[in-house]
């Protein structure tokens, strides 16, 4: 049963659209007939909290919960936050990341450190990485919101299902509820697209 | 939230657990529903609240939502109520009575367990409850089993003229699944029939109805044994068999798909005899429960032999992780390959938002010397966090009043001069502070209050309250005013105050001074929550680079805009050796509230200009 399941699991911080980046990753994989759940802890996650957000579907689902060691994907949409939890992956799985960093207070005020290279000890665990600035393109493109899907770009080609079949859930959810918001979504989307085909371009150089 | 068509029969719908109770309530002809808001439970009445035909309230506690429930089940119509964990220690008082007088009109009590403390202040086993006032309880599993036994919880009531619990766990509430939903069927209330020996509890009508409960409970014991919710999952490797209820049975069919499992969906009271017969069937039978070993109690008091708390944790969720290993280790069998421990990354703790108005009171609060401060339960908890440590207990709703009291009656010699303090919001004082500030009124306790009203539920997501004039659908509704609430609970007007919390210096002198006399003071601030509408952004403020003197007086404000870019160590002229902090603001962050500006010495932090393009701060 476990064989059949993928296990996908976007991380971040509170306010940054991750349990809804989830979400259309879900109705994705649903509109292609597969069995679906989705869970996170959200109580306290909109105060910059962390939000970790797991999604399973396959033929049949049951725990809604991804087992550490077990992810086939890690969608990251903070840099400290992908290092965080990239112990979920199976060996050798990959990190899509986004290499902006959101310092929480307990680092500003000098309680913690930052770590100081998120991306080499990531890689350093053995698994690929494929990193860009999701931030950085969103508000090159107008409206740091984008970078939802900009990420869910950089992950659509690593599901096991066309790209297309979530850029039509990234279509369907915003022409219901903010349609004058569909093609710039659509351009944000491309644009991660292409920045995780280039950063794995990268990542195969160095190796 | 206005009313909106809901989903036609037979749709499959990806819903949350809460998603799926709100349709299965609404399917099921319910006609009052009730509750006060609280994590993972609030999504049920904020859902119901957008379905036509159903009267929805958000109640200013559990105790009176739940007698809202009572009394239009007693009316005859079905009535729903919904609350954490804990609101049920709050409306247990009528509970415990309501199992006595029983129902009409089915009255269903969703309890959401926040197993694994996602956003509480303790863990409970609701499903005591059951066993305590003799009542049935549900335990679904998913957002399928959510929708279809709230169904059959409102016909079981009915049918036996009781309320029913419906056990939640935040893995139920907070999950989304795929679930069928159906139609709805309208049922009319049966009206309120005057029955004093049932209806009015005095301890003559109260001793005859004692065994009509226990009778009850009997019959509801043999429809648990004959209820297709309690169900066998056959197994091809019976060396352990798993009694199990809940989202732990999601965990264990995951974990071993190949073993037995009795399933039990209705799992109070339990079906003895049905867990007896599947017993027999297995080597060793394990009881795999969320949290408390009440089922594995029952078991091990009437002969059945198991296993259960001895080897699982008898605390958070018994998610695969968990119980994997330790069903191995009980069958000798090797643990799994080690997976990679977790880096070692920074905490990152909720925090408070930008431009908070709370931010200014906690800044002033830990400008303050000797004093203690009771807290509450409410997003001002973070006060008790960096960096402002300005928060010294917490423990329920509203209780920040009778301790605060407490603090002052019980204080040692050491402590003769110490200042007490409460702090507490808008919705808790509401909910059960004002009770407290009554107590500490009406016996001349020296605590000096302040009432945070920011115009919202805020923790839980800005739910409207009587605070803010407005009702669970957004329209107006009579709004209380907190200072001639306070002003009639007794507290003089000279000791009564409202503050805008965003003026520090205005702040300081009140609390400085109000601390200082020694009877009972409210101070009231009066901006509201900035995630709300009411929130009015201005234009953001920057920080003048040369003029930055690295003093950190902004950064105790503790605002998540405010940012260290650069630290540098530096000697005074008193030889102290201190660490300067330059900083930066995220323009795209602030909100213009002007805390941070307060406190700057060296007058480094302006205005942007207007039309100027705002930024976010780039950390590579």
């Amino acid at each position: 049963m476990e064989r059949d399941v993928t296990n996908i699991l976007v991380v971040g911080i509170g306010g940054q659209g991750v349990m809804t980046a989830t979400e259309i990753l879900a109705e994705a994989a649903i509109a292609l007939g597969f069995d679906a759940k989705k869970t996170e802890v959200a109580g306290m996650a909109q105060r910059g909290g962390v939000v970790s957000s797991h999604l399973r579907f396959g033929p049949r689902v049951l725990s809604p919960q991804i087992t550490a060691g077990s992810a086939d994907l890690l969608l990251a949409f903070e840099a400290a936050e992908a290092l965080r939890w990239c112990h979920y992956l199976k060996p050798g799985a990959l990190v899509l990341m986004n290499t902006a960093k959101l310092v929480p207070p307990v680092v500003n005020i000098g309680l913690y450190d930052y770590p100081a290279d998120p991306v080499a000890e990531i890689r350093a665990q053995g698994h690929d990485v494929h990193a860009f600035d999701a931030m950085d393109i969103a508000v090159t493109l107008g409206d740091v919101r984008l970078g939802n899907s900009v990420m869910l770009g950089a992950a659509a080609d690593h599901l096991p299902f066309p790209a297309e079949q979530l850029l039509a859930a990234i279509v369907k959810r915003f022409a219901s509820r903010k349609p004058q918001l569909v093609d710039l979504n659509r351009r944000a989307f491309e644009a991660g697209r292409a920045a995780d085909a280039a950063a794995g371009h990268k990542e195969k150089q160095a190796a | 939230m206005a009313a909106v068509m809901p989903a036609p029969a037979q749709t499959r719908l990806f819903l949350s657990g809460n998603e799926a109770v709100a349709r299965a309530v609404w399917e099921s002809g319910c006609r009052v529903a009730a509750a006060y808001p609280g994590t993972p439970s609030t999504e049920m009445l904020e859902e119901i609240s957008g379905y036509p035909d159903i009267y929805a309230e958000w109640s200013v506690n559990e105790k009176v939502s739940l007698e809202v429930a009572i009394g239009a089940a007693y009316a005859g119509s079905r009535a729903f109520c919904a609350m954490k964990h804990v609101g049920m220690n709050v409306a247990s008082d009528a509970l415990m009575t309501l199992t006595l007088t029983g129902v009409i009109g089915g009255l269903v009590i969703a309890i959401a367990d926040d197993v694994g403390l996602s956003s509480s202040q303790n863990e409970q086993d609701s499903r005591y409850w059951g066993r305590f006032a003799h009542l049935p309880v549900f335990e679904p599993a998913d957002s399928q089993e959510a929708y279809e036994m709230t169904k059959a919880a409102f016909d079981l009531s009915e049918r036996f003229q009781c309320p029913v619990i419906l056990r939640l766990t935040t893995r139920i509430c907070h999950v989304k699944a795929l679930a069928t939903v159906g139609e709805r069927s309208e049922h009319a209330a049966a009206g309120f029939k005057k029955d004093v020996a049932r209806w009015v509890m005095t301890p003559a009508g109260a001793v005859r109805r004692i065994p009509l409960m226990f009778e009850r409970e009997q019959a509801l014991r043999a429809e648990a044994e004959a209820s297709a919710l309690n169900f066998v999952d056959a197994g091809t490797d019976a060396r352990v068999g798993f009694v199990t209820s809940g989202p732990a049975y999601m965990h264990v069919r995951e974990s071993f798909p190949d073993a037995p499992v009795l399933k039990l969906g209705l799992s109070c009271p339990l079906p003895l005899e049905k867990i007896r017969a599947f017993a027999a069937t297995v080597d060793k039978l394990i009881v795999a429960e969320e949290v408390e070993p009440l089922i594995e109690t029952e078991l091990k008091a009437n002969g059945i032999a198991c296993v259960g708390k001895e080897i699982l944790p008898r605390q958070g969720e018994l998610a695969p992780h968990v119980l994997k290993p330790i069903i191995a280790k009980l069958l000798g069998e090797p643990a799994r390959e080690a997976i990679a421990p977790p880096a070692q990354v920074f905490p990152r703790p909720p925090t408070m938002c930008v431009a908070c108005p709370h931010l200014g009171v906690y800044y002033t609060l830990s400008q303050l010397k000797n004093i203690t401060i009771a807290g509450d339960i409410g997003c001002y908890t973070l006060g008790a966090g960096h960096p402002w440590n300005a928060l010294d207990t917490t423990i329920s709703m509203g209780a920040s009043m009778g301790i605060a009291m407490g603090l002052d009656k019980g204080r040692g010699e050491a402590d003769k001069d110490k200042r007490i303090l409460a702090v507490i919001g808008d919705s808790t004082f509401m909910h059960m502070g004002m009770q407290g500030l009554l107590d500490i009124v009406y016996n001349k306790g020296n605590v000096t209050v302040l009432i945070l009203d920011n115009r919202a539920v805020g923790m839980t997501g800005g739910q409207n309250n009587p605070g803010n004039g407005r009702d669970i659908h957004g329209e107006a509704a009579p709004r209380v005013d907190f200072a001639k609430l306070v002003e009639s609970l007794g507290v003089k007007p000279e000791r009564i105050h409202v503050v805008d919390p965003y003026l520090l210096p205005v702040l300081f002198k009140t609390l400085r001074d109000e601390i200082k006399v020694p009877e009972v003071s409210v101070i009231i601030t009066n901006q509201p929550c900035v995630l709300v509408d009411d929130y009015k952004k201005q234009q953001p403020f920057e920080v003048i680079d040369d003029k930055c003197t690295g003093c950190g007086n902004c950064v105790e404000v503790g605002c998540p805009a405010i940012h260290v870019m650069r630290r540098e160590k530096a000697v005074k002229p008193s030889g102290k050796e201190v660490e300067l902090q330059f900083v930066q603001i995220e323009t795209a962050a602030c909100t213009g509230c002007g805390l941070c500006v307060q406190p700057c010495a060296p007058d480094a932090i302006v205005k942007v200009a207007p039309g100027a393009p705002v930024g976010i701060l780039k950390r590579h």
